[in-house]
C-alpha cells in the first residue's frame, strides 16, 4: 500500500453514534463488535445458521457460495494462528477471497496510521474486515471510520471482547445441553484479562442462563464484576459444585511471572481442573476450553482427553459459527430474525 | 484609554451585594484600572463607551492549568492560537505547567518565555517552574533564580517523583523561600498502564484501571510531608471522593493546602466513555457518579478552591486512536466559563458564588494575587458575557488548535462578548445582528 486516500474525518464529528454501533437502524447486524447489547434473537439466529453449516460439513459437497466475489481481509494487529485460521477457513468455505494482513504495532508509526490502513483497505474494495487488536475498543474505532459498505468483525480486542469465541462457546453448550435455561455455568481462570470471558458472560446472560459463576484468585477477577450479573468464587471446589458447564480460560505465560500469580504450578494447585474437582460438578457436566490447552497449567491431561471434554469438536463448530457471522453481517445470508428461539 | 461600560450587570464574586453579589451599574476604567463603579470620578471623559446592557460584566477568569505550547509544542497548536483561545474564553490570567519541550527548568527559559509574554493585550501568564531538573525527580531546580525570572511556584506537572526523599527535600527547599509547590496526587505504580478509572465500566470495557487508591495513597504521602515541612502545596485535578475527603480533613486540621478540579470532572463520569470514545480519555481518568457528586459537594463546602480548564490541545492524529493508545487531554480554555455557568444552573447556585471558583478564589487562595475582583483600584481585567446566549461546541467554533473535547456537540450557556486586560479591549466577538 502506498498512498493513503484523503478523506474528511475528525475525531470530533459532532453527532457521533450514540446508539449501538453494530446494529443498523432496522436492528440488523452490520458489524459484530461485542455480544453486549445484541438481542437474544440475533444470537439464536447466528447459532441456528451455524447448525446448518455443521450439518453441511458432515455431508459431501460444499456449502452455497454465498460470498463469491466478496473480499475478506483478516487484519491482525496482534499475532494469532488459531482464530485467524478459523476465519480464513470459514471465508473460503463461503467462496470469498481472503487476504491476510499481519501488522506489527510495536512501532509508533504503525500505531498512528491505523485509520490510514483502513482507508486503504476500503479503497481496495474490501467488504469485510476481521480485526484483532491489542487495544480494547479498536474495532469500534474502525467500524466508526470505515467506508459505509464495509463490515467489521471483532476477532478479539484487548481485554474487551472476543464475540466469535463467545458464540462458539454458546454453540457448544447448546449442542450438548439443548437449552440454556436452568444451567449453571462456571468460568475458571484469568477473568481480568480475558476478552473471551466477557463475551461468554454477555452471551450467557442474554441467552437466559440463570447462574454464572467466575472462579479465580482475587488478582485475576476484575472489580465491579457483579454488575455484569455473575457471582465470584475464590475457592474452586465451592465454585464447581453442581455446575453443568465449565469454561476454562487459557493462562497466558506472562501472567505467571509478575505479581498476579507466583507460578503456574501453584495456580494449578489451587485452580487446575483435576478429575477430583470435575467430580464435584454435575455428572453430565461438559468442559469447554478457550484457545490452546495448557496441559498441567489449567487442566489435567486425563480431563482434557476425557469424555466430558468438548475441545476437539470445537474446531468444526468454530468454523461454522464464523461462517454464520460472516454471512449475516455482510447480508449474504437472508435475515430471518423471526426464526429465533 | 478611558472606558465607560454602560448598563452592564456586574457580577462580583466574593463580595456580597444584597446577598447576590450582583447589581446593574456602569463601570469606569482608566489607566488599566477600575476607577469608578456606578458614578464616574471627577474629570472622567471616556475615549470609548461600550454598551453592556443585558450583558454580565465579571472579573476576567483565572485558569490554574492551561498548556500554551511554549516553549516547544508537539502539536499544531501555537502560542498565538492558544493565547487567542484564552481571551475568547474570557480568561485573563493563566497558569501554565512546566511540562513543555524543553522542560521549564532553568531561568533562561523562563526569561525567554516572559519576553514573549511582554506584549500588551493578551492574558497574563504565570508559569510554574519544574520542581526537579527535566521533571526527572532526581535533582531540584534553581528555584530562586527561576522565581526571579517570573515563576510563581514549582510543579512536576503530571510526572511523579518516585523517590520520596527527593520529594521531601524539594518541599523543604521550596518552603525555605516560601514558594508554593503544586503536586499531582497519583501513585505512579497504581496508575501504571491504566487508562480509565477502576470499576464496573473499565471492567466491562476491558480497559486497564486506575484505582481511586492511586489518588488517596499519593495524598497521604503528600499531606504527611506537608505536616513535616509546613510546605504550601496546591493539589491540582483531584478526581475521587476519597481524595476530597482527605483534603477536607487536612484543611480542617489547618494544613496549608489548596486544590482544584477540572471542568471535565465537574460534569462527566466514567460511563460517558460509551463505546470507547477517546474524547473521554483524560488524566486523571473520569470516575463514578459518586465521585462527581463528591466533587460538586466539595466545591460548595469550600474544600475545592478552584475549577480549571486543564486545557491540553491534542491533535486528531493523537485522538483518532484506540482508547488506550489515544493521548489524554482536552481543549478547555474556551469552555471554562460556559461549563462553570452550566454547573451554576444545574446546582441552582448564584452566579457570583460559582464564578468565584474561576476568578477570585484561585487568584487569592492559590496564587496570592490581586485579580479576580471588581473593585475601585483593581486592575481592569474583565470578562463581558451574555449568559443567555447558547452556543454549540464545534471544532470550527474554537480558536484553540486543540479541537478535541468531550463536550463537542454540546449546547452550552454563556458566550463571551468581550475580554479586557489591563483596561484594554483584548477580544471582541463579532455578533451577527441578524440572528
Amino acid at each position: 500500500m502506498t498512498s493513503s486516500v484523503p478523506t474528511a474525518r475528525s475525531a470530533s464529528a459532532p453527532g457521533f453514534i450514540r446508539g449501538n454501533p453494530q446494529l443498523t437502524r432496522g436492528g440488523e447486524l452490520k458489524h459484530l463488535l461485542s455480544i453486549e447489547g445484541l438481542p437474544r434473537a440475533i444470537l439464536n439466529y447466528i447459532l441456528d445458521t451455524a447448525t446448518q453449516y455443521v450439518e453441511d460439513a458432515h455431508r459431501v459437497g460444499k456449502p452455497a457460495p454465498l460470498m463469491r466475489g466478496k473480499s475478506v481481509v483478516n487484519l491482525f494487529f496482534e499475532p494469532s494462528t488459531h482464530t485467524r485460521t478459523a476465519f480464513e477457513a470459514a471465508a473460503q468455505r463461503l467462496s470469498a477471497n481472503v487476504l491476510n494482513l499481519n501488522i506489527d504495532t510495536s512501532s509508533t508509526r504503525q500505531k498512528a496510521s491505523l485509520l490510514d490502513t483502513i482507508d486503504n483497505l476500503s479503497a481496495m474494495q474490501a467488504d469485510l474486515l476481521v480485526v484483532r487488536h491489542s487495544q480494547s475498543g479498536a474495532p469500534y474505532l474502525i467500524a466508526q471510520h470505515c467506508a459505509p459498505h464495509v463490515h467489521v468483525i471483532n476477532a478479539g480486542d484487548g481485554c474487551h471482547a472476543h464475540p466469535t469465541q463467545g458464540l462458539l462457546d454458546m454453540y457448544t453448550i447448546r449442542h450438548y445441553k439443548q437449552d440454556f435455561r436452568g444451567l449453571t455455568v462456571a468460568i475458571v481462570g484469568d477473568i481480568l484479562h480475558s476478552r473471551a470471558a466477557r463475551s461468554d458472560i454477555h452471551a450467557l446472560t442474554t441467552l437466559g442462563v440463570p447462574e454464572i459463576r467466575v472462579i479465580g484468585p482475587r488478582t485475576l477477577l476484575p472489580s465491579g464484576l457483579e454488575q455484569l450479573g455473575v457471582r465470584g468464587f475464590h475457592n474452586i471446589e465451592e465454585g464447581l459444585r453442581g455446575v453443568d458447564v465449565i469454561i476454562l480460560l487459557r493462562l497466558r505465560d506472562e501472567r505467571v511471572s509478575g505479581a498476579l500469580l507466583p507460578s503456574a504450578q501453584e495456580y494449578f494447585k489451587s485452580y487446575g481442573l483435576t478429575t477430583e474437582r470435575l467430580a464435584l460438578a454435575a455428572p453430565d457436566a461438559i468442559v469447554l476450553h478457550t484457545g490452546t490447552t495448557n496441559r498441567g497449567a489449567e487442566i489435567e491431561s486425563s480431563v482434557a482427553d476425557g469424555v466430558q471434554s468438548t475441545i476437539l469438536n470445537q474446531a468444526i463448530f468454530g468454523i461454522a459459527v464464523r461462517m454464520a457471522v460472516m454471512g449475516i453481517v455482510t447480508g449474504a445470508t437472508e435475515p430471518n430474525l423471526q426464526g429465533g428461539r | 484609554m478611558k472606558i465607560h461600560l454602560k448598563g452592564g450587570h456586574l457580577v462580583r464574586p466574593g463580595k456580597a451585594m444584597g446577598g447576590s453579589g450582583q447589581q446593574t451599574s456602569d463601570l469606569f476604567i482608566a489607566d488599566g484600572h477600575i476607577v469608578g463603579i456606578g458614578a464616574a470620578p471627577a474629570d472622567f471623559t471616556a475615549t470609548r463607551s461600550f454598551d453592556a446592557t443585558g450583558l454580565m460584566v465579571a472579573p476576567g477568569l483565572v485558569d490554574l492549568a492551561a498548556r500554551l505550547c511554549v516553549p516547544g509544542c508537539a502539536y499544531e497548536a501555537t502560542f498565538e492560537s492558544e493565547m487567542a483561545a484564552a481571551l475568547a474564553g474570557g480568561v485573563t490570567t493563566v497558569v501554565c505547567p512546566p511540562d513543555t519541550d524543553p522542560v521549564l527548568d532553568e531561568s533562561g527559559l523562563v526569561e525567554t518565555l516572559m519576553f514573549r509574554l511582554r506584549n500588551l493585550n493578551q492574558a497574563r501568564v504565570y508559569p510554574l517552574g519544574a520542581l526537579t531538573v527535566g521533571l526527572k525527580g532526581a535533582h531540584i531546580t534553581e528555584m530562586v533564580g527561576m522565581t526571579q525570572a517570573g515563576c510563581i511556584g514549582f510543579s512536576q506537572a503530571d510526572v511523579p517523583i518516585l523517590d520520596t526523599q527527593v520529594l521531601l527535600h524539594a518541599l523543604q527547599y521550596a518552603t525555605t523561600f516560601g514558594y508554593p509547590v503544586w503536586l499531582r496526587a497519583q501513585d505512579p505504580y497504581l496508575a501504571r498502564g491504566g487508562v480509565a478509572a477502576s470499576g464496573p465500566v473499565a471492567s466491562r470495557l476491558g480497559l486497564a484501571g486506575i484505582p481511586a487508591s492511586a489518588e488517596t495513597i499519593a495524598l497521604h504521602t503528600i499531606l504527611e510531608l506537608v505536616r513535616a515541612t509546613g510546605a504550601r502545596v496546591h493539589l491540582p485535578h483531584l478526581s475521587s471522593a476519597g481524595g476530597l475527603a482527605l483534603v477536607r480533613a487536612a484543611k480542617r486540621e489547618g494544613l496549608p493546602v489548596t486544590c482544584d478540579v477540572t471542568i471535565n470532572h465537574l460534569h462527566l463520569i466514567d460511563a460517558d466513555i460509551g463505546y470507547f470514545d477517546a474524547q473521554y480519555r483524560l488524566d486523571p481518568p473520569l470516575r463514578t457518579q459518586r465521585d462527581r457528586d463528591a466533587i460538586r459537594a466539595a466545591l460548595l463546602d469550600g474544600t475545592i478552591d478552584a475549577i480549571c480548564s486543564d486545557h491540553t490541545p491534542v491533535d486528531d492524529r493523537d485522538k483518532l486512536l484506540p482508547f488506550g493508545d489515544a493521548s489524554p487531554g482536552a481543549t478547555g480554555l474556551e469552555l471554562l466559563l460556559s461549563l462553570t455557568v452550566k454547573w451554576a444552573r444545574d446546582a441552582r447556585l448564584p452566579l457570583p458564588q460559582a464564578l468565584a471558583k474561576i476568578t477570585c478564589d484561585p487568584a487569592a487562595a492559590v496564587l496570592g494575587l490581586a485579580p479576580g475582583r471588581i473593585e475601585v483600584g483593581a486592575p481592569a481585567d474583565l470578562c463581558i458575557f451574555d449568559p443567555d446566549a447558547y452556543w454549540t461546541v464545534h471544532p470550527a467554533s474554537l480558536r484553540s488548535r486543540g479541537r478535541n473535547t468531550p463536550f463537542l456537540g454540546y449546547e452550552l450557556p454563556a458566550q463571551v462578548r468581550s475580554t479586557l486586560v489591563a483596561g484594554q479591549f483584548a477580544f471582541e466577538r463579532e455578533i451577527d445582528k441578524n440572528l
